[in-house]
């Protein structure tokens, strides 16, 4: 039987593995320590714990276990790196690139830094979503300390050449920062093999927590520091204060380990019906996936209806399908996303656009369903669209002198 | 954000989609909107030469539930009424009746000026002068 509503929304978050829940209950009533407590026995079980979770975190991204500071989640990571490498390598430059479609955790902490003197590069995307390695090449200056690219993107899953950037990074002798909150535990990430030196992510968005997260900060070759954004007890190597999360931590733990052991067939199955979706979807006349489809995330999807309006569209089922759209009247700010628009798409494309983010427990069944409700809804809308209807008829919409408001 | 009853009505059934023959001279037609902005509405009457009286209203839509819901209201009230008396809609009945939240009152704003704009067309058409109407921020 199929049960409604369909979660297909995980890029915004997932829902918690039992598997995880499991392993955090005890964490809240019986072992209850506070992991800096040394002398007694309910600190020591609390921090045993953190201690064997950070070990599953570390396993998952092939780090060492003291690379991984615990957060609060990727926004708190995101501001903790970039704000810490600002501060701590203020003598050798105050240079720091990023791009344009990055997550607004890194875009408005860079807009912070340069009201206190950083130099911020904002590198365009190409149309297809990736960095041109030439331009980022060409924006290296000898006061870059920084180069801070999202792993993949949250709206249209494209996945930088991340191993490309940090070797173009570290000849310039610059960090490489990546949030790589929609990558890890959906694909292989390897800070070694891909030359990361500081990386975000965050549990909820891989089955586990919400409200925690890790910070990787890279201890050889070289040895990165973040000069710390909260003080207190010098807690996680003094760059990030504050106690322990243990339960959530456990869970993140526990989300990680479960990640490494399932990726492979996870990956397999999601990408398959991805595939099958968005396959189902591009027959209908007009429609368009956006970013590249080559180098992208298995489980996301990215389409415009063009001359239908997202919301308009999404309204036709959000009671049965939960999923996001570009479309400017989803946010309260009125403005389409910005990071279609970063790809060049024209407003009106990006006003048409739905993301699909699969997850661990979309079937095929509720696939078959969403393709059915999204094509008919579609197709209804665009009979009652003025647009689809001047586009039948041939008028060349972008002659007409529309009245902006 | 939830959505009124009334507005997910007009949604799931539409009253009055289609389109009126646009080169007729007893048929106002506005189109207002853009499509950067994320709606576009197209709104037609067909007048009664003799009794100014609106016999059919049409529109099409492209935008979000609210606008769809707007233009949809406003072709029912459009219906019987004349065109005199059709120019004096607010959009604030629109509001009312379709319970929009503040962030949907620019559709209804839309709907408003779609209606004032097929009169115009209308009366354009037939050699009258065009109304001028305040200036409206949306």
């Amino acid at each position: 039987m199929l049960k409604l509503p369909i979660y297909l929304d995980h890029n915004a978050t997932t829902p918690m593995d039992p598997r995880v829940l499991e392993a955090m209950i005890p964490y809240f009533t019986e072992n209850f320590g506070n992991a800096a407590s040394r002398n007694h026995s309910f600190g020591w079980h609390a921090e045993e714990a953190v201690d064997y979770a950070r070990e599953q975190v570390a396993q998952l991204i092939n780090a060492d276990p003291k690379e991984i500071i615990f957060t609060s989640g990727a926004t708190e990571g995101d501001n903790l790196a970039i704000k810490g490498v600002y501060e701590m390598y203020a003598s050798k430059g105050n240079h720091i690139i990023t791009c344009t479609t990055e997550h607004k955790a890194v875009l408005d902490t860079c807009k912070h830094l340069e009201k206190l003197g950083a130099e911020v590069t904002y590198l365009e995307v190409q149309p297809d979503g990736l960095v041109d390695l030439k331009q980022l090449e060409a924006a290296m200056r000898p006061t870059t300390i920084l180069v801070a690219i999202m792993y993949a993107n949250n709206e249209i899953g494209v996945i930088q050449p991340i191993k490309e950037i940090s070797a173009i990074a570290k000849k310039h002798g610059a960090l490489v920062f990546t949030d790589a909150v929609q990558a890890v535990g959906k694909i292989p990430v390897d800070v070694i093999a891909d030359g990361i030196d500081i990386m975000a992510f965050t549990a909820h968005k891989m089955y586990g927590p919400k409200g925690v997260g890790a910070l990787y900060v890279r201890r050889k070759n070289p040895r990165v520091k973040v000069t710390a954004q909260m003080d207190g007890g010098g807690h996680e190597r003094g760059m990030r204060s504050g106690t322990l999360n243990v339960p959530g931590i456990v869970g993140f733990g526990k989300a990680c380990e479960i990640a490494r052991t399932d990726m492979a067939a996870d990956t397999e199955r999601i990408a398959k019906l991805r595939d099958k979706l968005e396959n189902a979807l591009k027959q209908i006349d007009e429609s368009y996936v956006n970013g590249n489809p080559a180098h992208r995330l298995p489980h996301v999807s990215n389409i415009s209806f063009k001359y239908v309006e997202g919301e308009g569209l999404m309204m036709g089922f959000n009671q049965n399908i939960a999923l996001s759209s570009g479309s400017a009247c989803t946010s309260a700010s009125l403005e389409p996303s910005y990071v279609l628009k970063a790809l060049g798409l024209g407003d009106d494309l990006a006003h048409s656009s739905l993301r699909f983010g699969l997850g661990r427990y979309t079937t095929e069944e509720q696939i078959d369903y969403t393709i059915k409700a999204v094509t008919d809804t579609v197709l209804k809308l665009r009979e009652m669209s003025p647009l689809w209807e001047m586009f039948k008829e041939g008028v060349d919409i972008d002659s007409i002198q529309w009245a902006h408001h | 954000m939830a959505y009124s009853d009334k507005v997910i009505d007009h949604y799931s059934n539409p009253k009055n989609v289609g389109t009126l023959d646009k080169a007729s001279k007893s048929v106002g037609t506005g189109l207002v909107g853009a499509p950067e902005c994320g709606d576009v509405m197209r709104l037609q009457i067909q007048v009664d030469d003799a009794t100014g009286v609106i016999t059919d209203a049409k529109f099409k839509t492209f935008g979000c539930g609210s606008a769809i819901a707007s233009s949809s209201l406003a072709t029912e009230w459009l219906k019987g009424k004349t065109v005199d008396e059709a120019v004096k809609i607010d959009n604030m009945d629109l509001v009312e009746e379709l319970n929009l939240p503040p962030v949907k009152i620019h559709c209804s704003v839309l709907a408003e000026d779609a209606i004032k704009s097929a009169i115009n067309d209308y009366r354009k058409k037939n050699g009258l002068e065009e109304l001028v109407f305040e200036e409206r921020i949306h």
